[in-house]
């Protein structure tokens, strides 16, 4: 209970927290979004793909691994920090090869739905068009690296949850990829199955199954009913329920 | 001021498009009549006028760049017009037309025109007529200063009215998030 009158300030509001509970954590608690992709609620979080981050008494930290101190002055929805969001999601873009009226993902795709409520209109830096390797291998995944933002939650999934360490990333910065552990380096040899943790959690089009691509049509998808913000919202209230009563 | 001199001036076309995005615009229905109360379209698909006059208030591109008289007629509508507008997914990316940048040009062609199945008297095209094919299909903004995209594909009707409407009344077009789509 005394933990319950620990509170932090996050733009105007007032917000009550958890001993060790990170601000991403206890931001969503209290129903207030904060952009992420590399980080899903579900999992550990990872803090790479800077999308979260906040200003933490003038000093910039990713909000999902930085934990929440009394008293601390956090800022998230300022001019500067939407900017700053809006440019890392358009270079998310143009490194990839996103291809939205060509992919089966648009309308679930986390890339996508916050690149719609961030209000971006175009990529507006240079398209990169990379070569990258597709593995469709696989009789029930496909692995189209076109898609990948490297946000590794298939990585850490693949060992921590699924314990089966499919996943890997190789290469460094702009010639970084993932690979799959596999004699061949395709799925079709490695351990995958369809009811991975790590296959099924892909928040873009990377890894996806097979022969599903329709079973929802286009219009009627996860992101053209709910904005990301409200459903990640009710998604994390939803499981903070379960777990916490 | 209904001043038929005050019209605004409208030029579009469609370079490595499908005229889906066209197609949408007339998708605005009866509020066509309105927006013609507005503007007067120039070079355009619509009235069939093949060049463009050397001042026009706006042009929408539809389709990204994928030969020379791509570039030439993007570059002519630059300097002619006050305002560029990409519109749709393939004028801002590239689109689907560009996801032949996977593989080199020779393959595109190839595949095409020789291996193609049911290809018979497997030729390359080769006549000066046709506009030479760039390496790689370009966006507009990768060629000319774009100044504003309309995301879709198409993008609604809803979003050339509204963007039109706004930029007439001489607001700054600033689409909303339920109106940006890029599927």
């Amino acid at each position: 209970m005394p933990d319950s009158k620990k509170t932090f300030q996050l733009d105007d509001r007032e917000v009550p927290f958890r001993e060790g509970q990170t601000i991403f954590d206890a931001a969503m608690a209290a129903g207030i979004f904060i952009p992420h992709l590399c980080h899903n609620p579900d999992f550990e979080p990872h803090s790479s793909c800077r999308l979260c981050t906040v200003i933490v008494n003038g000093r910039p930290f990713a909000s999902c691994t930085q934990p929440a101190v009394a008293g601390q002055m956090v800022q998230s929805n300022t001019p500067e920090l939407r900017d700053m969001r809006r440019m890392l999601t358009q270079m998310l873009f143009v490194e990839g090869n996103h291809n939205c009226p060509g992919c089966i993902k648009s309308g679930h795709c986390r890339l996508q739905a916050t690149a719609y409520e961030l209000g971006i209109p175009d990529n507006h830096y240079q398209q990169f068009f990379p070569l990258r390797e597709v593995d469709a291998s696989h009789p029930g995944i496909i692995l189209d690296r076109d898609r990948c933002i490297l946000c590794g939650l298939c990585v850490r999934i693949s060992r921590s949850v699924d314990k089966k360490n499919v996943f890997a990333m190789t290469g460094r910065g702009i010639d970084t990829t993932i690979v799959v552990d596999s004699p061949s380096g395709l799925l079709v040899d490695s351990t995958v199955s369809v009811d991975d943790q790590a296959v099924l959690n892909c928040p873009v089009g990377a890894l996806m199954l097979k022969r599903m691509a329709f079973d929802v049509p286009f219009g009627d998808r996860t992101y053209d009913q709910a904005l990301y913000s409200e459903d990640s919202v009710a998604r994390f209230q939803a499981t903070e329920a379960n777990r916490h009563g | 001021m209904a001043d038929a001199k005050k019209k605004v001036t409208v030029a579009t076309c469609s370079l490595a498009g499908c005229f889906g995005c066209h197609m949408s615009l007339l998708d605005i229905d009866e509020r066509l009549i309105a927006l013609l109360e507005l503007v007067e379209f120039d070079r355009s698909p619509i009235n069939d006028i093949k060049e463009i006059s050397p001042s026009v208030d706006v042009g929408l591109i539809e389709g990204g760049v994928c030969n020379a008289e791509n570039v030439h007629v993007l570059r002519q509508f630059r300097a002619s017009c006050r305002v560029l507008v990409a519109v749709g997914e393939c004028a801002a990316t590239g689109g689907v037309p560009a996801m032949r940048n996977h593989y080199t040009l020779k393959e595109c062609l190839q595949e095409a025109y020789v291996r193609g199945i049911g290809v018979a008297g497997a030729e390359i095209p080769s006549d000066p007529e046709l506009p030479l094919l760039l390496d790689k299909v370009q966006p507009l903004h990768h060629v000319v200063k774009v100044d504003y995209t309309l995301p879709g594909c198409p993008p609604s009707a809803d979003v050339f009215w509204m963007f039109l409407t706004d930029l007439i009344a001489g607001r700054d077009p600033v689409l909303p998030p339920s109106l940006i789509r890029y599927d």
